[in-house]
Order: C-alpha cells, then structure tokens, then sequence
C-alpha cells in the first residue's frame, strides 16, 4: 500500500524544478550510455602494455603450475645416475632427451623447473593473503578508530618494521625446523607491515567522508562501515600490495631454501635447485642462471601486474 | 499488509504546511535544542591540560513542525558541530536534543535515524564511489531490514523518479553522475525512510549556481509533498532569503539573533546580522565586495573575548559590552530573539 502511495506521488509534484524525465532539459542527458562491459575491460587491460606482460606472464606461470604434470617431460623426482649433469640442448653436448640439462643426481632440469612454479606460486599467494590479512585488519582498525588504538597498533607495525625480515625468518625456521608449511606460516605472519601501513593511511582518508558519515547516521554497525563502506574503498591500494608481497615472499622463500632453513629438498623449489647448484656454478653455470632467471621473470611480471593494476585504479585513469 | 507498510514512520503523516502558529504550541515541535554545548579539549598532553575549545555554546531552537529553520553563520561559528549533534554522530558535552519531544540522549541510533536524516554538503564525498546508485539508494532499507529486495529496488527506483534522475541511473556509480544528480541521490537516500526532518548541511554550496537553484527547488518540493521540517545550514544568505521561515544566526557557537525571515532581512537587530546582510553581493557589477565594517577577522573560538563575544568587530561596541555578555532575550514579537545590549 505505501509503495503505490509512493508510485503515486512521483508524477504529482508540482515543481519548478523538473522531476520527470520526459520535462528535463538539464545535465541528465548527459550520463554516458555504458559501453558494453566487455570491450570497455579488454581494452583497459590491453591498453597498458607492462600490465599486458606482465599478465601474460603471470597467467603463463599459473598454467604451468597447474598442467605441470602434463608439461613436464620426465618425474622431476626420478634419479637417472648415468645421466648427471647434461648440459642445456644449446650446449654442444646437449640432447632433445634433457632440453634444459640434468642435475648432479641426473634429474631432469625442465621438469624440475615446472614443478618449482608450484611451489613457488603457492609460497607467494598464501603468505601474501595471510599477512593480507593480518595487515589489512590492523590498518583498518588503527585508521578508523585512530586514537589509543592507532598508538597501540602503531607501536605493532614499528616493531614490526624494526625486525630484519630474513634475520627473523632464518632463526624462527630453524628452530622449526624448515618445511613448506612452515615457510608459508613465517612469511604470512612476518610480511603484512606493508598491508598495514597502506590500509592505515587509506583509512584515515575515508574516516572523515561525508558517506561515512550517512551511514552512521543511519545506524550502520562498525563492522558493516569498515567491510562495506571502507574495504571496497582500498582494495585498490591493497592489491598494488599484494603482487609487491607476492614477489617478495617468492623472493624470500628463494632465500631461505637457498640457505638451507626453507623448503626442504628432494622438493623443486628454485632457490632449492640455485642452492644444489651452486658448486657448479663456475663450469656449468646454467645450473644455477636457469632458476634464476625462471625466479627472475615471476618476480618482474607479478611487479608488472602489479604496477599496471594500480595505473588502472587510480581515479584518473579509471575512464 | 505489505512489509513495506512497516516503512511508514510516525513523522510520515504529514500536518499541514498552514497549519495555524497555536498548533505548534499543542504538539511538541519536531526539533527541540536545549541548552546545546559541544566543548572539544585542544592540545591536552599527558602532563598538562588542553585548552577548551566551546565550538556550540547553549545553543537553544525549537524548530516547529513543517518549517524550514535557516541557520547562517561563519565558517568556523559551530554551525557543522551542530548538525553532527543533531545527527547522532557526537554527544554533546551539555544539553538535549529533543526530537518530537523525545530526548535524543540515550536513544538508538536506528531509531534516531527514523526521524533525522542529513544531506551533506559535498556531493562528491558523501556518495560511496563503489556502490550503484540503487545500493546507496537502498542502504537506509537495508539496515533496517524493510522490505524485501524486491520491494526495496521498487521504492528506490520510485524515489529517484521523485527527486528527477532517470531509471538508469540505479545502475550507475556516483563517478558517472554529475554534482547536481549525486545530489539528488544524496536527497533521494534522505527520504527514503521518510523521516520527519531533514538537516541540510549546506546542501548547495558545492553545486553550480545554475544547479543550485533546481536542487533548492526539488528541496522545496520534496518538503511541500511529505510534509518536512528542514534546518538549513548555510552560509549564503541568498540561498536562506529563497527557503527558510525563520533564521538563526551563529556567531562562535552561540545564537545572536533568531527570528522569522521577513524581520531578520527586514528590520535585523544585531550588528552581526546588520553585517552579514551587508555582506551579500549585490546584483550590480562595479560595486565590488561591499566594505562591511567588520575591522577584525572572527577571534579564537578557543580563547573568546570577554564580555559579547562580538564586540572586536562591533561598530557599537561600548564599555558595557566588553564586561557582560548580553543574553539572547525575547525582542518585539515573541519568538523573536536577540543578544545584544542595545537592540
């Protein structure tokens, strides 16, 4: 019954001011017409070329991850003791047999190489979604509510930001004792400083926009203005975050199996292979240039990705 | 009986704009302020105390059922203060607010925002730039839980048709909307509880001229047909002259002078408003900003000078007025006041 009462009322008012839309010579002609969704995407995306690199690298790495079995030549586990050390098939003693060689216990490089893209993506996605987490909810909160809860959690980031992450990671994994479960946790837990300060900063922004304030005029709970009022509002900056976090977990998890406390072998974790490799390194160097340059590329096209995103996120770009 | 019936609140039905002045003796008027103060503490450390900033001091209005109550003042007077008061969104330090006779101290949030809602100032800011019009729109029904979907996207799309914005528009994101129609979504998300008074806190300054005039009119409307009380804060007089019945006026948060529209432009009592109506542009090009006899710029709200608050600026500024501060006293027609020894 009120919503005919109100349906009723539209057309009635009599106005000067036109409230129809047929008696509307004003600014509403001009609302765009929306491009249709797809292309107005694609040609955002493709229009930034470090973004359109970096994405196709980002998504070439996630295929091979997840068709890795499929990819790969031989078992990446599969000792072939005969066959230790054959160099690249650019070399001269190279064979289509092993295209990138073999390791010191006659492992086929190639398909240890795909399998490490696993180990890798998942090492940078999970620790950058936990300290995303973590990050995020400590900077949403110190920002919004400001005051003793911004000292205390402050006082948290410095004392965070104070810790030399590869000092801390190395003593923590070695009393641990190194596995991927635990590299993933350390990392998660040790890398959200960076959440916490963008997602602090952002907050604070917001905290004094008038739409805010509307939606606690209208009796919004806290937690329904910090996850629906404000998260959406800095997403943007928080995924520039997450790609940043990603590559420097990828990084680290690279370090630490490198120096022996991270991923434990016989896995195929890069920093694994660069570590095995490293006796090597002045006679065959591919052992150890190969996953560095696999490490290499993952790092800058997660950076690309990143980069580009924020470029598509900042209000001036956005048309 | 529809859900949707439950929308309805008391304030819905509205009293007659004629309604005769006995009526608002009878009935409790729709906003009350008594004695309103809002004191911020500036500076304090943990050894030393800060100093008291009074940004609304005793501040007292009774905003009657149906009328439109302007209150100008300076930027900085309290006026922005006092609208986040009314809202709900601070206490005050001292005083009650009394929202149809019911004290607004204590009371639920969801309740108040039945009876007051805001329209803000800076349409680009108080639209949430990720959510589609139809969700900003939606979001009073939302958190109280009226209506179905179904039916909430109905009266949305009812109420924007109402304040002039074409159906596409629910679909659309503030960030493709012009100043003036985010606007009318801002009035549009106001009323669509249908709440008894609305506080327009400088609803148009941040609009065109060309756009102000058209929101000002969909205001007037939109008042007409559902029967609102309005407190309109602003600082541009001409924009008041157009829609208010009676007008306040603020100076480093109190009240100096209140009365209905035609004695404040009329026949202005205290020096304040003598300035400030001074102070308005004229029409005619050549004669630049009017000189208006204010030497000083606004003091200190922190540190106020003693005695009338005004007297710095005041051309009749006497010995009287720097020792007792005048109170706001009943002048002439009753309801109409003004702080000033010599008025």
């Amino acid at each position: 019954m009120t919503a005919s009462n109100v349906s009723s009322a539209g057309p009635s008012v009599p106005s000067s001011s036109a409230t129809g839309p047929n008696t509307k010579p004003m600014a509403l002609g001009e609302i765009p017409l929306p491009a249709p969704v797809w292309s107005r995407l694609t040609r955002r995306l493709f229009g930034h070329r470090g973004l359109t690199i970096g994405l196709c690298l980002v998504a070439l790495a996630v295929l091979i991850a997840i068709f890795a079995p499929l990819l790969a030549p031989h078992d990446p586990y599969f000792q072939d003791i005969a066959n230790r050390m054959v160099p690249p098939i650019w070399h001269d003693k190279g064979t289509w047999e092993h295209v990138l060689g073999t390791d010191k216990l006659g492992r086929d490089y190639l398909s240890r190489l795909l399998y490490g893209t696993r180990i890798s993506l998942t090492i940078g996605l999970i620790a950058a979604l936990i300290s995303g987490v973590i990050g995020t909810t400590l900077g949403v909160l110190a920002g919004y509510f400001g005051g003793r809860v911004d000292a205390v959690i402050s006082y948290v980031i410095t004392t965070r930001l104070a810790m030399p992450v590869v000092l801390v990671a190395l003593a923590l994994a070695s009393l641990t004792g190194g596995s991927l479960v635990t590299v993933i946790v350390l990392l998660g837990l040790l890398l959200w400083d960076r959440f916490a300060v963008v997602s602090r900063s952002v907050t604070q922004q917001l905290r004094d926009a008038e739409y805010i304030y509307a939606a606690r005029t209208l009796g919004c709970s806290r937690a329904y203005i910090l996850v629906r009022e404000i998260l959406p509002n800095i997403t943007g900056a928080l995924i520039v975050v997450i790609t940043l976090e990603m590559a420097h977990a990828i990084l680290l998890e690279a370090t630490l199996s490198f120096l022996g406390m991270g991923v434990q072998p016989p896995l195929p974790s890069w920093g694994l292979m660069v570590a095995e490799g490293k006796a090597y390194m002045f006679f065959q160097p591919w052992v150890i240039v190969i996953p560095g340059v696999a490490l290499f590329l993952l790092v800058l096209a997660i950076n690309l990705l990143g980069d580009g995103l924020r470029d598509l996120n900042a209000p001036g770009g956005r048309n | 009986m529809s859900a949707l019936s439950r929308i309805v609140s008391p304030a819905a039905s509205p009293s007659p704009p004629s309604a005769p002045p006995e009526a608002t003796n009878r009935q409790p008027p729709a906003l009350e302020l008594c004695g309103l103060s809002k004191h911020f503490t500036l500076g304090g450390g943990l050894f030393k105390r800060g100093r008291t900033l009074g940004a609304v001091n005793e501040v007292s209005l009774r905003i009657p059922r149906g009328q439109v109550m302007g209150l100008v003042g300076e930027s900085g007077c309290g006026k922005s203060t006092l609208a986040k008061m009314l809202l709900g969104l601070t206490t005050p330090t001292d005083g009650d607010v009394l929202v149809d006779g019911k004290p607004l101290r204590g009371a639920d949030q969801k309740a108040l925002a039945r009876h007051i809602q805001p329209i803000f100032q800076d349409p680009y800011s108080s639209l949430n730039p990720r959510k589609r019009i139809e969700q900003i729109v939606g979001l009073p029904l939302a958190i109280h839980g009226l209506g179905s979907p179904r039916e909430r996207s109905t009266r949305v799309a009812d109420m924007l048709d109402l304040v002039g914005l074409p159906k596409r528009a629910a679909q659309q994101t503030p960030g493709q909307l012009s100043g003036g129609q985010r606007q009318r979504v801002a009035i549009a998300r106001a009323l669509i509880m249908r709440p008894g008074i609305v506080i327009c806190d400088e609803p148009t300054s941040a609009l065109d001229v060309s756009v102000q005039a058209q929101i000002l009119n969909l205001l007037l409307d939109l008042k007409r047909e559902f029967g609102l009380t309005y407190l309109f804060i602003s600082h541009d007089l001409a924009v008041v002259e157009h829609l208010v019945d009676r007008l306040a006026v603020m100076y480093l948060g109190r009240i100096v002078e209140e009365g209905t529209r035609e004695q404040i432009f009329g026949n202005p009592r205290h020096p304040y408003t003598q300035a400030l109506l001074a102070s308005a542009l004229t029409p005619e090009p050549g004669l630049g900003v009017p000189d208006i006899g204010l030497n000083d710029a606004m003091p200190d709200p922190s540190n106020p000078p003693p005695g009338c608050p005004f007297h710095p600026r005041c051309p009749k500024a006497e010995a009287t007025c720097l020792e007792t501060r005048p109170r706001l006293e009943d002048v002439g027609t009753p309801g109409s006041r003004v702080a000033c020894h010599f008025a």
